[in-house]
């Protein structure tokens, strides 16, 4: 890296821990699998007008699965949604058990409050707000992160709901039973997507806060902008 | 080669051999289809799992193997003495929502006065059952909810005889791990012993107090309110006690065996 031949005060340091990072990436792998097998599995009995192209679902081809077993492509979607469930709940529970138990989650994620809500919308919409450090998060992205965090928790509720009606009755009946566990369900994909598209095209925009999920470097923004 | 005797347990023909030819084909569709779709994220992985008609390919072995393994969660999961919730009459539909693997109106018709459920595998008495003997049987009604594997739901109200006092009648070895159905339209389907013997699983004869019609399943159908749907098959010919895992029609395509809810 270009960052090596720096003194040593001006060298990187880790912002994203080797276990945030791996995590990161696994849920990458993990959400992938799930939206887009369950894209499919929803196709087969829409909750509203509307099914997801055949083609941006995953599960195998569809028009084999027709010709060999005269099915729509569900059976793969399950397999893959019901595998890839164990990869998002034990990554998942990694990347909390870490979080809390070394307190990271308050020290990245919180206070969140309204003034510093205001503050870096009004910084954003004028184009100052800051990526010197990728270290420090906004209050915006504080608010992002704790949503989405919390989206997860009750996508795999919901998820357990729709799976286990009977056994786990008294959780079904907490999202207003099966059709409502569905609902659930579904919407928090929705937001799971609404997040993908703010959270990608950010890291599009600032690169290097990519690189840093894969390196774990803060590379100094001077030092980052010039690789620009 | 010896000729096989015939049973309801075993393929009237040998497996079709030219479907491995035709496959070959569909793989090759698979791929060029991949060069076209290029990166496309989620089409591109899903040309992984467009390989399994080879049955080689490691990332459906990965998936088989899960499915598997969720088998066995299921099963831990089970309570054989947690009921599904019933519900009120005024909650059943009538007629339910019907689904099969093939259009309504190729249901078959079956004559009550010939037809016989065939029993085999590790039962006892294997005499065959006519309808009325089953009709003579104690009776218990539920009115529980059918999940549907594809997302939709209904409350509906099944009569029938419990499967573990059928079992009990017949002489089952109710340490056997599966029992099977297979149905006249070629459909089959098997669940695992703790389940079949559940309080709610049930030989059924009546919907909504009235005599099955042939699109839900008459003569006679199973009815298992601790599983999906597709668990329950309908119009019934034989059933099997056994060992030695007998799959089913979903199954047989990916689907979970166990599907529990």
């Amino acid at each position: 890296m270009a960052t090596m031949s720096l003194p040593v005060e001006q060298r990187v340091r880790k912002i994203q821990p080797l276990t945030i990072r791996i995590t990161h990436w696994v849920n990458a792998l993990a959400m992938f699998i799930m939206i887009g097998s369950g894209w499919r599995i929803f196709n087969d009995s829409p909750l509203f007008p509307f099914i997801f192209d055949p083609d941006f679902t995953l599960g195998g081809d569809v028009y084999v699965s027709q010709r060999l077993w005269q099915d729509s492509g569900m059976g793969g979607a399950l397999q893959w949604h019901f595998a890839g469930m164990w990869l998002l709940v034990l990554n998942g529970l990694v990347y909390f058990v870490y979080n809390l138990a070394t307190g990271r989650f308050a020290m990245k994620l919180l206070p969140v409050t309204v003034n510093g809500l205001v503050d870096d919308i009004r910084d954003a919409l004028t184009l100052k707000l800051s990526h010197a450090d990728l270290g420090v998060y906004n209050h915006v992205q504080k608010l992002l992160y704790i949503g989405v965090l919390a989206l997860g928790v009750l996508v795999v509720l919901s998820g357990l709901a729709i799976w286990k009606p009977v056994q786990l009755w008294w959780l079904t009946d907490l999202f207003y039973g099966f059709q409502g566990a569905r609902w659930v369900h579904f919407l928090c994909m929705s937001g799971f997507v609404l997040f993908l598209i703010v959270h990608l095209t950010l890291a599009i925009l600032v690169p290097r806060t990519i690189l840093s999920m894969i390196t774990g470097n803060a590379p100094p923004a001077h030092a980052a902008n010039q690789k620009e | 080669m010896r000729s096989p005797t015939s049973s309801l347990h075993r393929p009237a023909k040998p497996v079709d051999q030219s479907i491995l030819e035709e496959n070959r084909k569909l793989v090759e569709r698979v791929e060029r289809r991949g060069f076209l779709r290029g990166a496309m994220s989620l089409g591109a992985l899903t040309l992984l799992t467009g390989c399994d008609v080879t049955n080689k390919d490691g990332v459906q072995s990965v998936l088989r193997a899960m499915s598997a393994w969720n088998d066995r969660v299921q099963a831990f999961i089970f309570s054989p003495t947690r009921l599904a919730r019933e519900y009120p009459a005024s909650m059943v539909m009538r007629p339910p929502r019907w689904n099969a693997f093939y259009g309504r109106e190729m249901v078959k018709d079956i004559d009550p006065s010939t037809w016989k459920l065939e029993l085999a595998g590790m039962i006892g008495d294997k005499r065959p059952w006519a309808l009325r003997d089953i009709h003579a049987l104690p009776e218990v009604t539920q009115r529980t909810r059918h999940v549907c594997v594809e997302g939709w739901d209904y409350i509906g109200e099944w009569t029938g005889v419990p499967l573990k006092l059928f079992l009990e009648r017949i002489g089952a070895d109710m340490t056997a791990k599966y029992v099977g159905f297979k149905c006249i339209d070629g459909y089959s389907g098997s669940i695992d012993m703790a389940s079949a013997l559940h309080p709610q699983t049930q030989l059924t004869t009546k919907y909504g107090g009235e005599v099955l019609h042939k699109d839900f399943g008459f003569p006679i159908r199973l009815r298992v309110a601790t599983k999906l749907g597709f668990k329950s098959p309908k119009q019934i010919v034989a059933m099997e006690v056994t060992n030695s895992y007998p799959g089913g029609y979903w199954e047989n395509r990916r689907y979970n065996w166990f599907s529990g809810i």
